[in-house]
């Protein structure tokens, strides 16, 4: 049995341990309210703006347009957004995991362009090539930064270094559940359904230069939206995860600490005895 | 009070925020064809944005006016939205920046060399000039 000094001393480190996976989880829970608001607010945006692409598109099936056709490469580009920081559960593995596992993307024709340092070593490690590396974006993402990535991304696109492009994130449905989700961005697709029932509802649309110069300056923009997006509810998601998993790491150093107290007790006790069967012992022995 | 016959609704969204959303009896912007005014029942209509002003106009209250670079506008009868990826009301401008911004596209606009992006400062100079325009 561990002695009465070694429980004393392992009781006070998970107990400091304790005091940092609390603070940790209070700093965690702020910052989700932060950017949980936040990621509500961009939402309107993001809505109005796919309603108006897949109406553009309902509308525009026929258009030959290098965004809505297969690039010639087979190259696949995969934005992969994850955390710089860990503590935060299986949020970073669970992105890196979906890309790993997903049966289409072989290591050697798919570039990364990584957000979050997490992410990237993961995929580094086994072995995809990482293209860009924009991993300070998410400490706090702007709407300026998911313009000049997706700037990058298109124009590789367009210059036919790379075939299709991927994103992966964390989708935040609420404070408690997240998703890793992975969409293909370019070239466009959508559900048959939703094209087909946006055909129907909408009134007849004129655009202004024309559809196809329309086109080329809203999908752009779409494709933005969504970075934007995926980054702001990537973040609320990261801070959802940290706050669960410091919250489970705070009970679960309550209950250590419950144990060994239990088991300190039971030490103390065994102490106290065998002192006392000692000494009087000691006291016959004389007399 | 207005006639109720000529109210649409507009909505400004930015990626933000829900930047505004009212009534007006007519609203007027600048599209990369040129400044546009529009009243209720117009035809359905998507085009695209170009740096400027946006005022808009309610009969017998005072027009709202706001800086709107770049984005687009979908016209419907009865509503105009416009998706701005910057919006800006007249008091959040800094004038000092964009009087500086306007000086230094400026100057890259007149010493041009290879290297010069001019459709981005271009783009820069307008968009200065439309925050200086309205923060007066």
């Amino acid at each position: 049995m561990a002695s009465m000094r070694d429980i004393k001393r392992r009781k006070g480190s998970i107990q400091s341990t304790q005091q940092i996976t609390k603070a940790m989880k209070l700093v965690s829970t702020v910052k989700l309210q932060k950017a949980k608001n936040r990621a509500e607010q961009t939402n309107p945006y993001f809505n109005y703006m796919y309603q108006t692409v897949t109406s553009m598109l309902a509308k525009s099936g026929t258009i030959d347009h290098p965004y809505l056709r297969k690039g010639d490469s087979t190259k696949k580009a995969v934005v992969v957004i994850t955390s710089n920081r860990g503590l935060a559960g299986g949020y970073n593995s669970n992105v890196v995991k979906l890309v790993t596992e997903c049966a289409d993307f072989h290591t050697d024709d798919v570039e990364i362009y990584a957000i979050g340092t997490k992410g990237k070593d993961a995929l580094e490690r086994k072995g995809y090539t990482i293209r860009e590396d924009a991993s300070e974006i998410i400490e706090s993402p702007a709407y300026e930064d998911a313009l000049a990535l997706c700037k990058k991304v298109l124009d590789d696109y367009v210059s036919g270094k790379i075939g299709e492009i991927y994103l992966a994130y964390t989708h935040f449905k609420n404070t408690v559940s997240h998703e890793p989700t992975l969409i293909k961005l370019l070239p466009v697709e959508f559900d048959e359904e939703e094209i087909s029932r946006a055909a129907e509802s909408e009134v007849l649309m004129n655009y202004e230069p024309n559809e196809e110069e329309a086109l080329d300056m809203i999908i752009p923009k779409y494709i933005t939206s969504l970075f934007y997006g995926a980054l702001v509810e990537a973040v609320a998601s990261e801070n959802g995860a940290r706050m669960q998993a410091m919250d489970s790491a705070t009970s679960n150093a309550e209950e250590m600490i419950s144990d060994l107290t239990l088991k300190f007790n039971r030490a103390r006790q065994g102490s106290i005895t065998q002192e006392l069967t000692e000494i009087i012992a000691g006291a016959s022995a004389i007399s | 009070m207005a006639d109720e016959g000529r109210i649409f609704q507009i909505k400004i969204i930015t990626p933000d925020r829900v930047f505004h959303t009212g009534s007006a009896t007519m609203i007027e912007f600048n599209t990369a064809a040129g400044e546009i005014g529009v009243y209720k029942n117009h035809i359905p209509l998507t085009t695209v944005l170009a740096p400027g002003i946006v005022t808009i106009h309610n009969d017998g209250e005072e027009d709202v006016v706001a800086a709107v670079h770049s984005g687009f506008a979908e016209i419907l009868p009865e509503q105009v939205t416009l998706l701005a990826e910057i919006a800006e009301w007249p008091d959040e401008i800094d004038k000092d920046r964009a009087e500086a911004a306007k000086a230094r596209a400026e100057e890259r606009l007149a010493n041009k060399t290879e290297a010069t992006d001019v459709k981005r400062a271009e783009f820069a100079l307008r968009k200065a000039l439309v925050r200086i325009d309205i923060a007066k």
